[in-house]
């Protein structure tokens, strides 16, 4: 039997990469009034606080709120709208597009089964109040949002570091933190042990965890340029087989002197 | 009638065995060393087993202790981060001379796959290490290996050798 023709639309001749700065469609929002508990919800949320945007997405409601009114907001959802459980909290930094933090507080409804995420914008040294007084759950939340990104939150009962030990030095899931840490991060346990002036002693050379000294013959060995144990590299060739000369059963060992090297193409 | 009376002297059957002070200190330091109960990441599940009762490290005189004062190797199992690396330093100083490091596993030796600003990149940049012991996570029977390699060192070591300082990386 033959397979049922169907047209290709000459896939060869098409380009077989993916575009790298491709950049996803946003999940397609829908209206609150497509969804009743949602609307209703919204529809009394509006006639307390004010309500910049709301949304569905992905069945979950998405509210924009007001910095100031963020306690307010989430004491009503709780009390009057039955999300009685903060599973998530966090920020986003988009201080490279709008100079702002986003912020979001995500809500589950166990009686409605129902999921709504409050959000809003603020600046970068702009501080917001904690809503660890109803929610303990925010608790470690809010000390890893400041562990984190930096943003301060007033009125928590212990507002350290959660994750980072509490020297350190800035906050590392902002977009603009190196990877591998600034010079403070990349020589913090030799500060913290040994003092700073023990840097000079180990180079900052060393910091390079990729970095191989062929000169270095304590901890690598060069294959045709063997020297003992921590004597001085040589540029000198040793002609060694590396293979021992009885071998191994059933396997023919390669002699240097037996090959044949060719110079060009036969 | 039987001859009970063994002439010891000139039948060569003295009862003596001759060594050296060295080999005998270190015959015994080797078939007893005593790691610290010590895990940092997945590594230290692999080390569990290896000290369970399938791979059994107690044949080979190795007794985790809880303490550092009563231990003589330390096993670095597992990522060390930098908040963590103070304490790795004090746990190692608190050990009793002499003592030998097993780093196990690719975090432990140069950071592994962790190549971030939170992770030491290499245990060998806070303490000595005697033995790199490669994979991730090692196998029991690696870490056996390990254990069998270190002996091996110790044996061939002086037992009043004078300690040099180790070098760090």
């Amino acid at each position: 039997m033959m397979r049922k023709y169907v047209d290709k639309k000459n896939v060869q001749k098409k380009p077989y990469y993916t575009n790298r700065f491709w950049v996803a469609p946003q999940i397609p929002k829908e209206d609150v009034l497509s969804d009743e508990i949602f609307a209703n919800d919204v529809a009394k949320l509006k006639t307390k606080f004010d309500i910049k945007e709301a949304y569905i997405q992905r069945g979950q409601l998405i509210v924009y709120i007001d910095a100031n009114q963020n306690v307010e907001v989430l004491a009503y959802l709780r009390d009057e709208l039955e999300y009685n459980f903060l599973s998530e909290l966090s920020a986003v930094d988009w201080l490279d597009k709008k100079g702002e933090f986003e912020i979001f507080y995500q809500m589950l409804s166990t009686s409605k089964r129902k999921r709504a995420r409050v959000k809003f914008f603020i600046k970068e040294k702009e501080q917001i109040r904690t809503v660890s007084t109803i929610y303990k759950s925010a608790d470690w939340g809010e000390r890893e949002m400041y562990d984190m990104f930096g943003v301060i939150i007033t009125g928590h009962h212990y507002m350290k570091r959660i994750l980072m030990p509490e020297d350190w030095f800035g906050h590392p899931l902002r977009k603009t933190y190196p990877l591998h840490g600034d010079e403070e991060a990349s020589w913090y346990e030799i500060d913290k042990i040994f003092g700073k002036e023990y840097r000079d002693v180990i180079g900052p050379e060393n910091r390079d965890s990729s970095r191989v000294d062929e000169n270095d013959t304590y901890n690598f060995s060069r294959i045709h340029h063997e020297v003992p144990f921590g004597e001085k590299h040589s540029e000198d060739i040793v002609k060694t087989d590396y293979q021992e000369d009885g071998g191994i059963f059933m396997v023919k060992s390669l002699k240097k002197s037996d090959s044949k090297i060719l110079k060009e193409r036969p | 009638m039987a001859q009970h009376k063994i002439n010891y002297l000139s039948e060569a059957g003295l009862p003596v065995a001759l060594t050296t002070v060295d080999k005998l200190v270190q015959w015994g330091r080797s078939n007893s060393l005593w790691p610290m109960t010590y895990g940092l990441a997945c590594c230290a599940i692999e080390m569990m087993a290896t000290g369970a009762s399938r791979y059994d490290f107690d044949r080979f005189g190795t007794i985790f202790r809880a303490s550092p004062r009563q231990s003589d190797v330390l096993i670095i199992a597992g990522t060390l981060t930098k908040k963590h690396a103070p304490f790795l330093r004090r746990l190692y100083d608190q050990m009793t001379e002499p003592k030998w490091v097993i780093s196990m596993g690719s975090c432990a030796n140069t950071g592994g796959m962790f190549n971030t600003y939170a992770t030491v990149q290499g245990a060998d940049r806070v303490i000595p290490v005697d033995i790199y012991l490669p994979g991730c996570a090692p196998r029991p029977e690696t870490l056996q290996y390990a254990l069998m390699l270190l002996q091996k060192k110790i044996r061939k070591e002086s037992a009043s050798r004078k300690l040099k300082p180790k070098r760090l990386v």
